[in-house]
């Protein structure tokens, strides 16, 4: 639960400059994480403005190690490895906020009425049961390569394997609301059941679920990059970062940066989304936090 | 116990058949004629009518999925459209160097990861705990590929200690088995041991507090014998069903991690088929991996009441 402090007169400045700096002594791998994350979502959103073409082909810097032109170097078709890789970071991101909001969101609706029916609950659990016993990568895997592939597409073959934890997240704790002495007022005063579960046992569910999207999130951005590095994710021509390890790993031994780089970002971004997320679980759900 | 038993063996039979109604309705329910994608980009339209009549598409949906399913139950898991080969046989051809890798694995990482994670418990708050803590969120941070080709790098290109690539039979003898295994091993177990880790540790630090802890330590057991059996065989519950949960992380891993090491097992056989949209094959490989998953989760549960004799169904 959070206290909104509603600032009385004029904000002391000095004053909030303090509870941030207790706040950073706190956690500052929390803020390392956000810290990363912010770097890296301005870096996807100003790429045109800095990085160049990602996909200008130039035979004749084929394989260049970094230098002062050419920061990440260029790969085995003569495309510049940092334009690329910062390009990366959009496909990244994207995928793993979309899939993060789409999985809360369906998961949460299915849990919330699964947790409240007591008839629908046995079927949807052990639809979910089902589900979580595909492994999601070879779920995924069935998806695209009987689709074409698009970002669309991936996301889509990503949330789906995600639901399954939401979906448990969500019912267990309408579950232990539900009988509640609030929601029964609510029930007696006569609520109609949609404003039940949404007004009065949702707001119970959004701070695990936040933790939980940020763990979503992260796993979201690792599997993409898997799914591309296998020939299974977004098109080959998008410059994803598991594209370009993907593209170039016969060059491993002759020209390391050009899989070292995106890989790099990659694991960057995925740790910085992990540290965030630890740090949002210790603040917003202390019960989880002694467990882990 | 038998009533449990039977029940645990009935749940597991519907989550078998759940999951085979996934599988089949995966190539149903995508965009496009399954037949058309069964015959591939350059089929003819005459072949892909041959195509429907030999698979039988034209009937309805549930007698497709009954005839299928009775095949499936019989070990038959259709014809490799690219190699027209059961898939069956596909499979257990390239069983053994899938075996290897996750058994290995497995053992690498329980056997790391329980020890840092009661070391970290022991030592909570200590350096070596946050240490060993921060060595687990990188783990769970790296992705596989990134691992497997930092390791090439160093230890097989740069130091030339070990195999770049490849796999060597159990049959050529142990010592080259296990040389190309090593660094397939540690790349995939790396994620595995930092999730072990951490719930080994959380799960050790509560029954550190217990009471009968501080009675133990007090009569003076050595810290070892007091660790390993008093509160490891203790804290062992949580651990074992990660173990067992995690299977799917592995079985995940186990695709990626032969595409990087170029192992033929059952990873490469999926992502060569996805190329050639070698459909029967994917099918016939999630539904083996999915019933690996099963099992040892059905065996983990099982094995509760082993570990924890206060636990009887």
């Amino acid at each position: 639960m959070t206290v909104m402090t509603v600032p009385t007169g004029a904000p002391s400045h000095p004053g909030q400059l303090a509870r941030f700096g207790r706040f950073a002594r706190r956690n500052p791998t929390m803020l390392l994480g956000a810290a990363i994350l912010i770097f890296f979502l301005g870096v996807a959103i100003a790429a045109p403005l800095f990085a160049g073409d990602p996909m200008l082909k130039l035979p004749t810097r084929r394989l260049q190690p970094p230098s002062r032109e050419l920061w990440f170097g260029t790969d085995q078709l003569g495309q510049d490895i940092f334009a690329r890789t910062v390009y990366g970071a959009r496909v990244s991101l994207v995928v793993g906020f979309s899939v993060a909001a789409i999985s809360i969101l369906v998961g949460m609706t299915i849990g919330l009425f699964a947790g409240y029916y007591r008839r629908f609950d046995g079927i949807v659990m052990r639809l979910m049961d089902g589900l979580m016993a595909i492994p999601a990568i070879l779920l995924a895997i069935a998806m695209v390569a009987l689709n074409q592939g698009s970002i669309a597409i991936v996301v889509a073959a990503i949330s789906i394997p995600e639901l399954p934890r939401v979906v448990r997240l969500v019912r267990s704790i309408v579950l232990s609301v539900k009988e509640l002495p609030f929601v029964e007022a609510a029930r007696a005063c006569g609520a109609r059941t949609p404003r039940i579960l949404f007004r009065h046992i949702m707001p119970s569910t959004i701070a695990p679920l936040i933790v939980q999207a940020s763990y979503i999130c992260a796993s979201a951005i690792l599997v993409e990059a898997s799914l591309s590095f296998l020939g299974a994710g977004v098109p080959p021509e998008i410059p994803s970062w598991g594209n370009l390890i993907a593209s170039s790993r016969l060059y491993l031994a002759r020209a390391p940066w050009t899989i070292f780089c995106p890989a790099v970002a990659l694991a960057l971004v995925v740790l910085a989304v992990n540290l965030f997320g630890d740090g949002l679980r210790d603040r917003l759900d202390p019960r989880l936090s002694r467990r882990l | 116990m038998l009533s449990y038993l039977v029940q645990r063996l009935l749940s597991t039979i519907l989550v078998m058949t759940l999951v085979g109604i996934f599988v089949f309705l995966l190539l149903h329910l995508s965009a496009g004629d399954p037949a058309a994608i069964i015959a591939g980009d350059y089929a003819t339209p005459q072949q892909i009518v041959a195509i429907r009549a030999r698979l039988g598409l034209d009937d309805p949906l549930l007698v497709q999925f009954g005839r299928w399913a009775l095949r499936v139950i019989q070990g038959d898991l259709g014809v490799s459209i690219f190699s027209n080969t059961p898939v069956s046989a596909l499979i257990l051809q390239r069983l053994e160097p899938t075996l290897s890798l996750a058994l290995l694995t497995m053992l690498f990482a329980v056997s790391i990861a329980v020890t840092f994670g009661v070391l970290a418990a022991w030592n909570a708050g200590r350096p070596i705990d946050r240490l060993l803590m921060a060595f687990s969120v990188l783990g769970f941070s790296m992705p596989t590929f990134v691992v497997g080709y930092g390791l090439i790098y160093v230890f097989a290109i740069e130091l030339r200690w070990l195999p770049v690539q490849g796999y060597r039979s159990i049959a050529d003898g142990i010592g080259p088995w296990l040389l190309h295994l090593v660094l397939p091993t540690v790349t995939l177990g790396l994620a595995y041991v930092a999730l072990i880790a951490r719930i080994t540790r959380a799960s050790m630090q509560e029954v550190l507090e217990e009471d009968y802890i501080r009675t133990a330590n007090a009569k003076g057991v050595p810290a070892g014998a007091m660790l390993m059996r008093h509160a490891l065989k203790n804290a062992g519950v949580p651990v074992i069903t990660v173990i067992g949960i995690g299977v799917a992380l592995l079985i995940g891993g186990v695709v990626i991690t032969e595409t990087v090491f170029n192992i033929p097992g059952i990873g490469r056989l999926v992502v060569d088929a996805i190329s050639k949209r070698d459909y029967p094959i994917i099918q016939g490989v999630i539904l083996v991996f999915s019933g690996v998953y099963v099992l040892i989760n059905l065996a983990v549960d099982l094995s509760y009441s082993l570990i924890d004799p206060r636990i009887r169904h």
